[in-house]
């Protein structure tokens, strides 16, 4: 769609089992600012069924937010979403769309992209306006978080990104703020969904989620058999922390995949990381970076985790971390 | 069951230069490699029709040299191999790539599911995919980890979300994308490389496939590349000091004074 006559900033309000991501709120954050730098509304768009705290998207910056509540959307069928999003994108036309990065998000806003024949940039970690062009500028990282790139979208409307979840922060809800939740009719004969979801199976093995945590305990190659996850999780108990993993051991089946931090992986941002014998991969590292405190244990010196590290200890994890157990322990 | 199976070809590795006069990345002297994502997608193709019969017909787009996957492609099991090749198509952004594969899977024409990987090791969008199923009107289901069951006109199937799986069932004909989880990709056997050697790897043009120049290339490309950088790494790294009590010992009390802990 060509330019003309493309106003406001939308986000998508992605909710799963009627709770809406904490992603939601965090491009929320970042919209209302870009919403701010070119003086229009920002709007967040929701689909689901019963969903709870609608009106928490006005108080974290929404001006307005557009709701569809249908049964057939409980589960985030994507055709329904690809074509919902689409249709009040062409009847509303807004200038900006941004998204949550996450696997819903990934998969179906490039086909919304598609439908509407515009462009989308992917997993983005940074959003900024020309203000002179008001052009919406999209950085990402590429070449497996090697290289970063800025990209634009000049003539096509809307400007739409995903975006990477974690790296903007939310804000705190402001109960006072003032928007219109309005609800429009599901267009059910518009689009048929070809696929089914059968079945969820949960596979994260304890409680606490890794996106949600404020400590993580991550554990990498080093462990050397999967036994040994048995350490980073006492360790993770002694903290209150969520257990997070490196790729190598994920591949060799020590820890399902959700558990998985970096680049294919979870992006986290913490207010404390351990990495314990994780050498820091470039691909790890782009996915656990941004954590506020970040601890390494690992016996090679040379591991270029310490080189992001706050703190590091250089030795071996089967001593420091039982040590470091019971001290936490004793105190 | 025919299948067509999307692939690229990409840099061997990701520790990329750039050239600081051009300002653009150096791609000379780095071996090119089928994206490791694709060849999960190859050989989940292979091992559909071992099961269930048909065809596997690998799909690239990209320079003349990206005929080398293509024959690799054949070496591990593909029937046959298509590359869009033409200076017409430099500089395609998802849009153009998703528009140009969509015109070339229309002139196969014959099958039943389209198979990417999840994404490619050097742009790692994951976009062209969930572009091309919309563009042909497929249903697309991403991040496929398992395929359940192939029944008369559906296929069911495992796919990964970020706490756990979903089992999802999909009419066909439809197009997927896969993860690593799926299968342990195969080597070339001697009969396979002796195939590629003398296989044909059909090369189209923009006009072969019959695209509308105003969708490929630069032209169709809505979205464009104004700067690339390499990303600002925070440089931290205090090592803690003395026996290894100690260094315990100091991490604590750091924790504390953080009041995280």
């Amino acid at each position: 769609m060509e330019s003309n006559g493309y106003q406001g900033v939308w986000t998508f309000a992605e909710q799963r089992n009627g709770k809406l991501k904490r992603v939601s709120y965090e491009i929320l954050a970042r919209g209302r600012e870009l919403a701010d730098t070119l003086g229009t509304e920002l709007t967040a768009v929701c689909f689901g069924h019963n969903i709870s705290e609608v009106d928490q998207l006005i108080a974290h910056g929404a001006d307005k937010v557009y709701l569809i509540d249908d049964p057939a959307l409980a589960v985030n069928q994507e055709d329904l979403c690809a074509g919902e999003l689409a249709r009040l994108i062409r009847e509303n036309k807004p200038e900006i769309l941004l998204a949550g990065a996450t696997s819903l998000g990934r998969a179906f806003i490039p086909r919304v992209a598609a439908i509407l024949q515009t462009g989308l940039t992917a997993d983005c970690t940074g959003l900024d306006i020309d203000a002179g062009k008001k052009l919406l500028l999209q950085t990402r990282p590429t070449f497996g978080g090697n290289m970063m790139a800025t990209i634009i979208c000049k003539d096509k409307r809307p400007q739409m990104a995903t975006v990477r979840p974690r790296v903007f922060k939310k804000k705190a809800p402001d109960a006072n703020r003032k928007g219109q939740i309005i609800k429009v009719d599901f267009k059910k004969e518009a689009v048929t969904s070809r696929t089914r979801l059968l079945n969820f199976v949960e596979n994260i093995t304890e409680s606490i989620k890794l996106e949600d945590a404020d400590i993580i305990v991550s554990g990498g190659r080093g462990l050397g058999k999967p036994e040994n996850f048995k350490l980073i999780e006492e360790l993770a108990e002694a903290l209150g922390a969520a257990v997070g993993s490196s790729r190598p051991p994920v591949d060799e089946g020590w820890i399902p995949y959700s558990h998985q931090v970096g680049q294919t992986g979870k992006t986290v941002c913490p207010k404390l990381y351990f990495a314990c014998g994780i050498s820091g991969a470039v691909q790890h590292l782009a996915g656990m970076q941004s954590s506020e405190m970040i601890i390494a244990i690992n016996s090679d010196p040379d591991a270029p985790i310490f080189d992001v590290a706050t703190y590091g200890i250089v030795g071996d994890l089967f001593q420091v971390v039982p040590l470091l157990i019971n001290k936490l322990k004793c105190e | 069951m025919n299948i067509i199976v999307c692939i690229k070809q990409v840099p061997g590795t990701t520790q990329v230069k750039i050239d600081p006069q051009t300002n653009s990345l150096v791609r000379q002297g780095t071996k090119n490699i089928i994206n490791p994502f694709d060849s999960y997608a190859l050989e989940e193709g292979v091992h559909l029709k071992e099961r269930f019969g048909g065809k596997v017909t690998a799909l690239s787009m990209g320079p003349p040299q990206a005929e080398e996957i293509l024959r690799e492609a054949i070496a591990c099991g593909a029937d046959q191999a298509f590359l869009v090749s033409d200076r017409l198509l430099g500089g395609s952004d998802t849009l153009a790539t998703s528009y140009t594969l969509s015109r070339a899977i229309r002139k196969i024409a014959d099958f039943d599911l389209v198979i990417c990987g999840r994404q490619t090791a050097d742009g790692d969008t994951g976009q062209v995919g969930p572009e091309l199923a919309e563009t042909m009107g497929l249903p697309f289901v991403a991040y496929v980890n398992k395929i359940e069951e192939v029944g008369a006109g559906q296929i069911r199937l495992q796919r990964m979300v970020e706490d756990g799986y979903e089992v999802i069932e999909t009419s066909l004909p439809a197009m997927i994308s896969v993860v690593k989880e799926i299968n342990v990709p195969r080597l070339p056997s001697l009969r396979g490389l002796a195939r590629a050697k003398s296989a044909a790897v059909i090369v189209w043009t923009a006009a072969d496939i019959e695209a509308d120049m105003s969708r490929i290339g630069l032209n169709g490309s809505a979205t464009k590349v104004i700067k690339i950088f390499f990303p600002n790494r925070e440089r931290r790294g205090e090592k803690l000091q003395g026996c290894m009590e100690e260094q315990v010992e100091t991490l604590v009390q750091k924790l504390r004074e953080s009041r995280v802990v």
